[in-house]
């Protein structure tokens, strides 16, 4: 039996968009200028839509993780993110209305470093306090178009969420920080790019150094030998670093996680929980679990797995936020996404798109967190929730009803080309929901196999559209095949 | 007990611009190229004129919002003027409110007109619009077509048709209505076009195509109402063209918000046909109607309304326009003139620019395209989409019919 003392991890999930970029078409763009990049043009690397961000992938990787589970006892949500999307503005207060969180929780942003993501995580463990609390690292990175950094960056983020006593499934052992101004890259506020320092120095005066003395220090405090590391990742440096670590600290190759360099690329802040979800998802009971995040000096946390992973069966985790991919090679979507380049989209792309805050606000769960109306009189569900039903004309009979998770599949589809899209086609339709509500809704992440009546698909939360002469974006949800 | 509007009022004048990309001219010399003819056929002066009502739907490409651009650019003084919007429905919308109100006994003449200027966007299609402050928090931006389209989807899983079946007739909609238009002076297209050219052009919206999609046009329209026994006092020619029925239908959001819509039809269009053909006696529409002035924004558009209509069985007007009944000479003309496919559709003229064509038939002045002894003409609007919209129909015929 777990004590009641007992913290650790409860839950956990993850997210990479579905989109992936293949290096060979990075490389071969820039071939002219920079043949070398060809050394790095293996495998592929996740890529935000253009209607995707921080705060989108958190909510994708919060739902994930908060499946089936009861959200009104989540206390406090952190958001660890170097590229939040707003500098003023509390982003988890977004991220959780739209994950339907209490109001009566505490939110708040983490930023600052790449390591942010497991700072946030040892925060959470160390805390003394009721309830359950979700920590998620949500990264969109973005580099100088024809620099390394283009080729093995990537996009995702993962959640976990912590609590006590018996739904904990890993428990925090214990963590080590150490904080020192080495400065690989930084990137200064208000800035498009990182500006990184050489990798030699990165590895061998920083990492080499830093990491595994405060590594040996924890397990020397927590009285753990080396051989019972089960899994050991470590985020924030060149490729490799974390064997040549594991190697220093005597953990054996075999108990190094995949670096996902080949699958997502490097997610910054949200590495170090996709790591940590990785080892979660395959570790067995009495695993010890070690993650570092380097930056600044570095984070390092270790976990011991009490119990495998309860079977929750939607889980998408980080193995099938991995398999569920859509193969991409157009490089230039990638620029045009990340706003790198300003292609001419014609005159239909004037459009302004000033919202309201009036009416966000006051319409605030219907559009953060897709909460449509049930009629009391006929039972009818419905979006929007407006004074009167539907189906039956009943006036003020409507009760809260999430629309978010309902099942749902494709009534009519149409693919635009006349509509002002930054990805077009515009797909868009109405979609009918398993419980009665049927909403038009844009469709996104549509494959080669294209869209069917009745094709199955799920919501997620994107932005609708952005606002470029005041900078807010509109966010609400959409459509995209299940499969 | 109400009586509907049938007979209760007679068309004294009509007038139409010519439709086209009008480069010379404002909205105020569109209306004043409408009224000018209106005045003319009517044989009556601006004075005699008692009320008036403007349609026009877009503020941002037009004159301005209210009445006034109206009542300015035609110079009606003094006298009430109007101005309505209704989606694609705001041409038959003025002329409802100056029908209605001389059945109403409330005015002797009244003035109907409605003009649209797209062609000041800049660009093909319509301009994008707010759907209001809560509609464009959730709502996606589709262009017209991507609306219409999909329609499409929802008739080819209802009935079973091929893509390609479905495809070769939308483009047998386009090419009949190019063979009319082509017989149009005032058309803006006035060119047939080969079902190949057709059939192989650039996707809009899928599966519609360019031809598939109808012409974006500036243009006004007109028309001068009154008592059929105010008309017989000023000697017009007998006999009277009258209204037979007016009647409309707003989406209420069962087709957009529940399952109870399978996407195959427009409900819109049942309801508003369901009404006019009470409300003017007719029972068996396919053979009574001598002709069709159908909302034929999209070639999909105009296959579906003919179901809706009633005058093709459900599933089956796909064979119907493949064999020809719509045509010029088949069994029942639709889009004699060469319809929204090679009008265009300035918005605000085009439920007008629809009786237009009728009251020329009705009245044997049709040139070219004269249809045999008509009778009684139908005309249909469908503003917005399928799912969400409105749909105005007006019936227009001789007397004693």
């Amino acid at each position: 039996m777990t004590p009641s003392t007992t913290r650790g991890i409860t839950s956990f999930g993850a997210f990479v968009p579905r989109r992936r970029l293949q290096r060979a078409a990075i490389a071969a763009a820039h071939a002219w200028a920079f043949p070398g990049l060809k050394g790095l043009a293996k495998g592929e690397r996740a890529m935000c839509g253009w209607d995707e961000d921080a705060i989108t992938m958190a909510v994708e990787a919060g739902r994930d993780c908060l499946r089936g589970r009861d959200v009104g006892v989540v206390s406090s949500l952190t958001l660890a993110s170097t590229t939040a999307p707003y500098a003023d503005l509390n982003n988890a207060v977004l991220v959780g209305s739209a994950l339907r969180l209490p109001a009566s929780m505490s939110a708040s942003d983490l930023g600052g470093s790449t390591r942010a993501g497991l700072s946030a995580l040892i925060a959470a463990c160390q805390a003394e306090t009721s309830g359950e609390r979700l920590v998620i690292a949500s990264e969109k990175r973005s580099a100088k178009p024809g620099s390394a950094q283009e080729m093995t960056t990537g996009c995702g983020a993962g959640a976990v969420t912590v609590g006590a006593g018996g739904d904990v499934i890993a428990r925090f052992v214990g963590s080590e920080t150490v904080s020192v101004p080495f400065i690989d890259h930084f990137r200064r506020a208000g800035a498009d790019f990182d500006y990184g320092w050489e990798e030699r120095w990165i590895r061998d005066e920083g990492i080499a150094k830093i990491v595994p003395r405060a590594a040996a220090r924890l397990l020397e405090r927590l009285g753990l030998a080396a051989d019972r590391i089960a899994h050991f990742g470590m985020s924030g440096g060149p490729a490799k670093s974390d064997a040549a670590v594991a190697k220093l600290l005597k953990i054996a190759p075999e108990k190094v996680l995949p670096d996902l360099a080949g699958t997502v690329g490097e997610t910054g802040a949200a590495h170090p929980l996709l790591l940590l979800v990785s080892a979660l998802e395959k570790a067995k009971a009495g695993d010890v679990i070690l993650i570092a995040a380097f930056g600044q000096g570095c984070e390092i946390a270790a976990f011991e797995m009490l119990a495998p992973v309860p079977a929750v069966g939607a889980r998408r985790g980080l193995a099938g936020s991995i398999a569920r991919r859509i193969e991409e090679t157009a490089y230039l979507k990638l620029l045009s996404n990340d706003g790198h380049i300003e292609l001419d989209w014609g005159m239909r792309a004037e459009t302004d798109h000033k919202t309201a805050m009036t009416q966000l606000y006051r319409s605030s769960d219907q559009i953060f967190g897709f909460v449509g109306g049930q009629c009391s009189a006929c039972n009818a569900v419905q979006f929007p929730r407006l004074p009167t039903c539907v189906n039956c004309g009943a006036s003020d009979s409507q009760k809260p009803y999430a629309l978010a998770d309902e099942p749902a599949k494709v009534a009519t589809h149409t693919a635009d080309w006349l509509q002002y899209s930054p990805s077009p086609p515009l797909y868009m339709g109405l979609v009918q929901f398993d419980v009665g509500a049927r909403v038009l809704m844009e469709i996104v992440d549509v494959g080669p196999s294209g869209l069917e009546v009745g094709t199955p698909l799920g919501m997620s939360f994107r932005k609708k559209e952005r606002d470029h002469l005041r900078g807010w974006d509109r966010y609400f949800w959409k459509a995209s095949p299940l499969n | 007990m109400a009586t509907g509007i049938k007979d209760k009022v007679a068309i004294l004048g009509m007038g139409c611009s010519r439709f086209g990309e009008r480069w010379d001219c404002g909205t105020e010399q569109l209306l004043n190229e409408a009224f000018g003819e209106a005045l003319k056929d009517a044989g009556i002066e601006r004075k005699q004129i008692e009320a008036a009502w403007y349609g026009s739907a877009l503020d941002r490409v037009n004159v301005g919002n209210s009445a006034i651009p109206l009542s300015t650019a035609l110079r009606l003084e003094g006298i009430p003027v109007s101005r309505v919007e209704n989606m694609c429905a705001t041409g038959t919308e003025a002329l409802r409110g100056a029908v209605y109100a001389v059945a109403s006994g409330a005015v002797d003449i009244a003035l109907a007109i409605g003009a649209e200027k797209l062609k000041d966007t800049g660009y093909g299609g319509l301009p994008v619009s707010s759907k209001g402050t809560f509609n464009d928090l959730w709502m996606p931006y589709g262009s017209a077509p991507a609306g219409f389209a999909q329609l499409a989807t929802g008739y080819r899983a209802k009935y079973g048709v091929s893509k390609e079946d479905l495809k070769k007739a939308i483009g047998r909609v386009s090419w009949k209505s190019h063979q009319n238009g082509a017989k149009n002076p005032k058309a803006h297209l006035q060119k047939a076009v080969e079902m190949e050219t057709i059939l192989n052009a650039p996707t809009i919206a899928e599966p519609l195509g360019v031809f598939d999609c109808c012409g974006v046009s500036d243009g006004s329209a007109c028309a001068i109402v009154t008592t059929p026994e105010i008309a017989r006092s000023l000697g017009r020619d007998n006999p009277l063209v009258l209204i037979k029925a007016l009647q409309l239908s707003a989406s209420a959001g069962r087709e957009l918000s529940t399952g109870q819509w399978d996407g195959s039809y427009v409900q819109n269009t049942r309801n508003a046909a369901r009404a006019a053909y009470k409300e003017a006696g007719i029972t068996d529409p396919r053979r009574q109607l001598s002709a069709l002035e159908v909302h034929d924004c999209f070639s999909i558009t105009e296959l579906v309304t003919m179901e809706d209509l009633g005058v093709s069985k459900d599933g089956e007007a796909w064979k119907d326009v493949m064999n020809g009944v719509f045509d010029a000479d088949g069994e029942l003309p639709c889009q004699i003139d060469g319809g929204l496919k090679c009008f265009g559709h300035p918005i605000g003229a085009s439920g007008l620019r629809m009786v237009y064509e009728h009251y020329l038939q009705l009245k044997n002045r049709a040139g070219p395209r004269q249809l045999k002894n008509p009778k009684l003409g139908l005309s249909h609007n469908l503003g917005g989409v399928p799912y969400n919209g409105v749909c105005a129909i007006s019936i227009v015929g001789l007397e004693g019919t």
